[in-house]
């Protein structure tokens, strides 16, 4: 396997994140560079995802590289029946590296396996969005000043939220005290709860979405969907209980930042907004220089 | 009970008796150790009775001494199996099979969804905890449990 890809947030370490994140902050200073001259970068999207794929694109070009690829599987090969395999081994002759956006679950490790070149897994299924939990982790020391000791909130669909489970992974090398608000339905995973106890990591969880809010340094808000539910009364009973309101804020800490994976439908009332503890439409701008970072160490730059 | 036992396991010179193999389960080990390609004599017996298990299994591998790997694939269906390794008709060692650290190419991932199910891909997993045998797919990270394990 090729080292240098990232597939998983788990392959980095501690050391290797606050690396990550300094290289991070020193593109948001000078954004725009050659770094990536006579580079040629495969952007392989088998399904779409605009967000991740402008991100990426911008990365690329502001450091000066090339891409080629596609947009959805089908303008690719794949219609035709061709193997990821195939696409991956033909695709890492012509480039320097692959970001790659795939439904299948694992496509990304197998991709970082067949491939010449480092693979950056764009999301992979359900599995790992690893670049996303970056740009949480920038967003999060960015406003908090570091990345250590902070009460994480964290609210909504814990159980299905990929994105949660990597930034839980992630932060759990920087003693934070979790706490988890979901309905009983869509709590965290019992997998991580084990986790968590081996590792001594301090969590509560709660059903309630109120005043305990007040603690919090970071509230990262997801979206609760009603397709998770097998029984859509269940979902009814829920779906108005976890939005955040403007009002709630009104007693919370003035370092608190709330953050959303994006796109919110409605679990974030439109009030917050112009509230100065909104963060998520800076955190979506952070995964630029994110990636910029990523990229970078994946090409020893 | 213990003559006749004795009797089965000194049947071959040197090699391998693996003891304790729940009947139903018997080919499914016989294809996991690939006992097909195994060019010395390979005695199978079948449904013997057994206080344990009601109904077992027995193979006897003539001149076959298996490296841990190799044997403690077995573990992930028959996790009570008994091996007896026997030099000049003695029993000079008897081991119970364990868990292994990894599982190669054995086992199917129960996640539907995976890479392994989608595409010809050679099937990876740690193992995450040894009893009740619980994988961790290398390439999903989905966990295949104890009750979930197919073999391939
Ligand atoms: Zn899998």
């Amino acid at each position: 396997m090729d080292n240098k890809s990232l597939v998983s947030i788990d392959d980095y370490t501690k050391e290797e994140i606050l690396e990550v994140l300094a290289k991070a902050a020193e593109f948001e200073k000078n954004p725009n560079s050659n770094m990536l001259e006579g580079k040629v970068v495969s952007s392989l999207f088998f399904e779409p995802s605009t967000r991740t794929r402008l991100s990426f694109e911008t990365a690329i070009s502001r450091m000066g590289g090339k891409i080629v690829g596609f947009t959805d599987a089908s303008s690719s090969s794949t219609t035709k029946g061709e193997t990821l395999n195939d696409t991956i081994k033909m695709v890492s002759n012509y480039s320097d590296l692959i970001v790659m956006r795939h439904p299948i679950e694992g496509s990304a490790r197998y991709a970082s396996e067949v491939s010449d070149v480092p693979v950056i897994n764009a999301g992979d299924g359900a599995n790992q969005h690893p670049t996303q939990t970056m740009l949480d982790l920038y967003s999060i020391q960015k406003t908090q000043g570091t990345l250590e000791n902070l009460n994480i909130f964290m609210v909504g669909d814990l159980k299905y939220g990929r994105t949660v489970h990597s930034l839980l992974m992630a932060l759990s090398h920087f003693n934070p005290t979790f706490h988890f608000i979901a309905p009983k339905e869509l709590e965290i995973p019992r997998a991580y709860k084990i986790f968590m106890d081996k590792n001594n990591i301090k969590y509560q969880e709660h059903t309630e979405f109120n005043s305990i809010i007040n603690d919090a340094d970071i509230l990262y808000m997801t979206r609760v969907q009603r397709e998770r539910f097998a029984d859509p009364l269940e979902y009814e009973k829920v779906k108005n209980v976890y939005i955040l309101k403007n009002d709630m804020l009104k007693d919370t800490r003035d370092n608190l930042r709330i953050l959303h994976p994006l796109p919110r439908v409605n679990e974030i009332a439109v009030d917050v907004d112009a509230n100065p503890k909104a963060y998520y439409f800076e955190q979506a701008l952070n995964g630029v220089f994110a990636r910029q970072a990523i990229i970078a160490k994946a090409l020893d730059l | 009970m213990t003559k006749k036992k004795e009797l089965q396991v000194r049947a071959i010179k040197n090699g391998t008796v693996i003891d304790h193999i729940p009947a139903e389960l018997l080919f499914k080990v016989i294809n996991i150790l690939e006992l097909d390609k195994c060019p010395t004599s390979v005695t199978i017996g079948n449904n013997y009775k057994s206080d344990m298990l009601g109904k077992k299994g027995i193979i006897k591998i003539s001149e076959k001494f298996f490296e841990d790997d190799e044997i403690n694939k077995i573990s992930l269906i028959t996790p009570n199996a008994k091996l007896n390794i026997i030099r000049d008709y003695q029993v000079v060692e008897k081991r119970v099979v364990e868990a292994p650290n990894k599982v190669e190419g054995i086992v199917k991932c129960m996640n539907p969804k995976c890479i392994t199910n989608v595409e010809e891909v050679y099937t990876k997993f740690k193992v995450v905890n040894p009893s009740p045998i619980t994988l961790k797919c290398h390439y999903c990270e989905k966990i295949t449990d104890e009750k979930n394990i197919r073999i391939k």
